[in-house]
C-alpha cells in the first residue's frame, strides 16, 4: 500500500490473494488493510495538507502535469496490470489512455476553478466582500470497483486539485492496479501524505475512517447501499460532508462530464471575507 | 478619534504609547461617571395600536388556513413581559404530510412549469409586501421574540426583504448561474428554521428555494412562529399557487416530521449542532439533499495595531447584538496581551452604556432572552465560567421583574478548556482570551470543533488578509462585524454545518446541477 510517501505492508500482517484472470494464472499477496492503517493513512494525509494547500496553484498544476508524464510513462505496465485483472488488451489500452487524459485535464483545473467559484459580492453598504474557494481537509475515497484505473484516478483527481489531501480505498476488484498507480504517485513530484492508497476491504476500514475525527469528507463510488447508509450514519458525529456516485462504468469515461468543475466544487469550502471600504 | 490615537494604545512601559494608553484610560473614566448614572432616558415606546395578533393561528397548508387534525394548540409567549401572545396550531405528523402533499401538488402542477421570469415576479410582490407591512412585522418580532425594535426594524426587516429581492432575479437567471450544467430544481423542501431571526430565516429559507422551482414546507421554532404566519399571510396575499409554500408550526416533533417525512427531497436546517448531528443521522442513506446552519463559537481576534475604539463597538456588537443569540455571534474575544487592559477598559466602559429593557422602546440595546429554557441554559454555563475559575463582570442595571432577562457579561482569565470557551452559550456572554502572536491567535481561533464566523481587527491590510486566508470558517469580518447581505454568502466549516445561504454559491443548496 502506498501511505505518506512510501509502500508499506498492512501493519496487521494481513493479506489477500489475487489470481490473474482467467484461473491459472499467477498469486499476488495483497495487502489487506487494518483500522490502524486507516489510522496512519489519515495521519498522513493531515499531515501534508498544510503544505498541499498552501503551494501555489501553478505549481500544483504543474505536480499534476508530472503525475501525468509518470501515467504516461506507465502506460504498458498499467494496461498489463488491467489485462491481468481481467480486460481484453484494447480495452486495458484505452483505460489508461483515459487516465493519463484525466490527470492532464485536472493539472489544467488547478489554477483556474478558483476563478469560476469565488465572487465579488455586491453587497449594500461600504463593504468590500469576497468569497473564495478553500480545501476542506482530509477526503476518504472509496474507489469504484470498476474502472480500476480510470475510477480510482478520477475519484481522486478533483478531490487534490481542490488541495485537499486524500485517503483512497482502491478496487476489491482489481486491487493491483491501484499499486502500480501508487508507483506513478510515488516518482511524481506529489508530496508524501497528500494520496495514500490503502488495499483491503472496504466494508472492514470504511467505518471507522467514516467516524475519524480528523476526517473532513466522503466521496463513496459504487458502494452498495447499506454500507453507505452505516458511513452516513457515522459521519454525522462530525458532520462530514458526504458526496456519493453510483457511475456507470461508461460514465467514467465520458471526459467531458468528468472533468466538468463541478467535480472540484463538491470539495471546497467557501469563505467570505468581509471589509470595510472608505477613504 | 481617529485610527492614529487608538492604534497605538498599549506597549511597554515608559513609552509614548503607554503614555497613550493612560490618557485613554482617563478619558475613559471621566466619560463613565457622567454617562449612564445621571440621568435617565425617557421611555420611547413603539406603537401597538397598528399590529394585528389574532387570538390563534391555524396551519396554512395547501394555500388555505387549517386546524391542525390533533386539535391541539400551543402558547406563544412574549418573553419581554411572559403575556400570551396568542395561540398556534401544533401540526402532527398527519399534517406535515398534507402539506408534503400540497407542497408536491403544487410542484408539479404549477411551480416547475410555470415560465422563471413568472416565478420571479411572485417572490418581488413577497419582497414588496415585506416593505410595505415593515413596521408591523418588526413590532411583532420583538414582541414574540424579545429583541430590541431598533434591531427588528433596521436588521432584520430590511435584510427579510432584500433577501427576497435578491432571489427574485435569480429565478430567470439560474442557467447564467452555472453555465452549462443544466440547473434543476429538487422538488420540495421541507426548511425547520431557530427562533433568534424568525422571519429572516424564513426569507433566507423561502427565497431561493422558490426562486430555484421548489416548493416549501416550513417549521418555524415553536417560541417564535408569529412573523412566519404573518410572511404565510402575505404569501398567501401575494396569490401564489396553493400549495407553493406551506407553514406548519410546532414543536420538535413537527420539526422531526417535516425532517423524515419520506416526500421531502431536500431538507435544510439551522439550528444547533446537536440536532443537526441528530438530522444528518436520520437522513443517511434516504438519498435526501440536506444543508445545514449550525452552531458557532466565532473568535474575534484584536491585534494591538488595531483601531481600538473601532473594535470595541464591533465586539459589542458581536456579542451582544440579538441578546447574542447569533450563531455567528463573536463569543471567544482574542485580545493581543500588550492591549488586553486598555481594551477591557474601554469595554467594559461600552458596556455601562447598554440599555437593557423593553425590547419595543426605540431606545433599548439589550431585549429579553428568548425563552425561560435559554435563559436557564446561559445561567447554567455562566455558573460553570465562574466556577472553573474565570473572573466574571456584569453590568449593573435594573432589570425588569417579568420576563427573561440576563445583564450583559464578560468573562476575563479564560483558558481553552473552560466550557465558556469551547461551548455555545448563545446569550450576552463574552470569554475573554489572550496571545502573543499572530500565529497564537490562529491556532486558539482555530481550536473548536466550531467554523462558522470569525473576526480580526487590525490596522494593518496585508494582516487581516493573511489572517482571513489562515481561520477555518466560512466567514470572516475583518475590521467589522455581524454584517450580512444575501448576495454575500454564508455558512460554516467543520461542525459549524455545510453548504451556504447567499449568492450564487448558496443556490447550488436548492438545485441539481450536473
Amino acid at each position: 500500500m502506498f501511505v505518506g510517501g512510501a509502500f508499506v505492508r498492512s501493519e496487521s500482517g494481513r493479506y489477500t490473494q489475487v489470481r490473474d484472470h482467467g484461473g491459472a494464472g499467477a498469486v499476488e499477496n495483497i495487502p489487506r488493510a487494518s483500522r490502524k492503517d486507516g489510522r496512519d493513512a489519515v495521519l498522513a494525509a493531515a499531515g501534508a495538507l498544510g503544505g498541499w494547500s498552501a503551494r501555489a496553484a501553478y505549481n500544483r498544476g504543474q505536480i499534476l502535469y508530472r503525475l501525468a508524464e509518470m501515467l504516461e510513462a506507465r502506460r504498458a505496465e498499467l494496461a498489463a496490470s488491467l489485462e491481468r485483472g481481467g480486460l481484453e488488451a484494447g480495452a486495458a489500452e484505452r483505460e489508461v489512455l483515459s487516465a493519463i487524459d484525466r490527470a492532464v485535464a485536472y493539472a489544467g483545473w488547478a489554477d483556474k476553478y478558483q476563478s469560476l467559484f469565488a465572487s465579488l459580492n455586491p453587497v449594500s453598504g461600504p463593504h468590500f466582500t469576497f468569497t473564495v474557494p478553500e480545501p476542506m481537509g482530509v477526503v476518504v475515497i472509496a474507489a469504484p470497483p470498476r474502472p480500476a484505473l480510470l475510477g480510482l484516478a478520477g475519484a481522486l483527481l478533483p478531490v487534490i486539485t481542490a488541495g485537499n489531501t486524500c485517503v483512497v480505498l482502491a478496487s476489491e476488484v482489481d486491487p493491483r492496479t491501484a499499486l502500480v498507480f501508487g508507483e506513478a504517485l510515488a516518482t511524481s513530484d506529489l508530496p508524501g501524505g497528500v494520496v495514500n492508497v490503502l488495499t483491503g476491504q472496504l466494508a472492514e476500514v470504511l467505518p471507522h475512517l467514516a467516524a475519524h475525527m480528523d476526517v473532513a469528507a466522503l466521496d463513496l463510488h459504487g458502494v452498495d447501499a447499506a454500507l453507505a447508509k452505516r458511513l452516513e450514519e457515522a459521519a454525522a458525529a462530525s458532520v462530514k460532508r458526504v458526496r456519493a456516485r453510483s457511475l456507470g462504468e461508461a460514465e467514467w469515461f465520458d471526459d467531458r462530464a468528468a472533468t466538468s468543475p463541478r467535480w472540484i466544487e463538491r470539495f471546497v469550502e467557501m469563505k467570505t471575507i468581509w471589509h470595510p471600504a472608505g477613504p | 478619534m481617529s485610527d492614529n490615537s487608538t492604534a497605538a494604545a498599549g506597549g511597554d512601559g515608559g513609552t509614548p504609547r503607554d503614555a497613550s494608553a493612560a490618557r485613554d484610560a482617563t478619558a475613559a473614566r471621566d466619560a463613565a461617571v457622567v454617562f449612564g448614572d445621571a440621568w435617565r432616558y425617557a421611555p420611547a415606546p413603539e406603537g401597538r395600536d397598528h399590529v394585528k395578533i389574532a387570538p390563534r393561528y391555524d396551519l396554512f397548508i395547501g394555500g388555505a388556513w387549517r386546524a391542525p387534525a390533533s386539535g391541539r394548540y400551543l402558547d406563544s409567549i412574549s418573553p419581554s413581559t411572559e403575556e400570551k401572545l396568542c395561540e398556534f396550531a401544533e401540526a402532527s405528523e398527519q399534517d406535515v404530510d398534507l402539506a408534503v402533499q400540497a407542497a408536491r401538488a403544487a410542484y408539479e402542477k404549477h411551480w416547475s412549469r410555470m415560465r422563471p421570469l413568472d416565478r420571479g415576479k411572485y417572490i418581488y410582490r413577497i419582497a414588496r409586501a415585506l416593505q410595505e407591512k415593515a413596521r408591523e412585522l418588526a413590532v411583532v418580532e420583538s414582541l414574540d421574540g424579545g429583541k430590541p425594535i431598533k434591531e427588528s426594524r433596521d436588521v432584520d426587516l430590511p435584510l427579510a426583504a432584500a433577501h427576497f429581492f435578491y432571489h427574485a432575479g435569480w429565478a430567470d437567471k439560474l442557467e447564467h448561474a452555472f453555465p452549462g450544467r443544466d440547473p434543476r430544481p429538487l422538488g420540495v423542501a421541507g426548511q425547520v428554521i431557530p427562533w433568534n431571526f424568525p422571519l429572516l430565516m424564513a426569507a433566507w429559507k423561502l427565497a431561493p428555494a422558490l426562486a430555484a422551482g421548489n416548493t416549501c414546507v416550513l417549521k418555524p421554532a415553536e417560541t417564535t412562529p408569529l412573523t412566519a404566519l404573518l410572511l404565510a399571510k402575505i404569501i398567501e396575499e401575494a396569490d401564489l399557487p396553493p400549495g407553493v409554500v406551506n407553514v406548519v408550526t410546532g414543536a420538535g416533533a413537527t420539526g422531526a416530521a417535516v425532517v423524515g417525512h419520506p416526500g421531502v427531497d431536500k431538507v435544510a436546517f439551522t439550528g444547533s449542532t446537536e440536532v443537526g448531528k441528530r438530522i444528518q443521522r436520520a437522513l443517511a442513506g434516504t438519498g435526501k439533499r440536506l444543508t445545514l446552519e449550525l452552531g458557532g463559537k466565532a473568535a474575534n481576534i484584536v491585534f494591538e495595531d488595531a483601531p481600538l475604539d473601532q473594535a470595541v463597538e464591533g465586539i459589542i456588537g458581536g456579542i451582544f447584538f440579538n441578546q447574542g443569540h447569533v450563531c455567528c455571534a463573536g463569543s471567544r474575544l482574542l485580545v493581543e496581551e500588550s492591549v488586553h487592559d486598555a481594551l477591557l477598559f474601554k469595554l467594559r466602559e461600552r458596556m455601562a452604556t447598554l440599555r437593557v429593557g423593553d425590547p419595543l422602546d426605540k431606545n433599548t440595546d439589550v431585549g429579553a432572552i428568548n425563552s425561560r429554557a435559554q435563559l436557564a441554559k446561559i445561567e447554567e454555563l455562566v455558573a460553570a465560567g465562574e466556577r472553573e475559575g474565570a473572573a466574571r463582570f456584569s453590568v449593573s442595571c435594573a432589570l425588569p421583574q417579568r420576563g427573561y432577562w440576563f445583564a450583559p457579561t464578560l468573562f476575563t482569565g479564560v483558558a481553552q478548556s473552560h466550557r465558556i470557551a469551547r461551548e455555545e452559550i448563545f446569550g450576552p456572554v463574552l470569554s475573554i482570551l489572550t496571545f502573543r502572536t499572530p500565529d497564537e491567535a490562529i491556532e486558539k481561533a482555530n481550536n473548536t470543533m466550531y467554523g462558522l464566523s470569525a473576526g480580526v481587527w487590525t490596522g494593518k491590510g496585508s494582516k487581516s488578509f493573511w489572517v482571513a486566508q489562515r481561520l477555518r470558517a466560512g466567514v470572516v469580518w475583518a475590521n467589522t462585524f455581524n454584517k450580512f447581505d444575501p448576495s454575500a454568502p454564508f455558512g460554516g466549516y467543520k461542525e459549524s454545518g455545510f453548504g451556504r445561504e447567499g449568492g450564487r454559491q448558496g443556490l447550488l443548496a436548492y438545485l441539481e446541477v450536473d
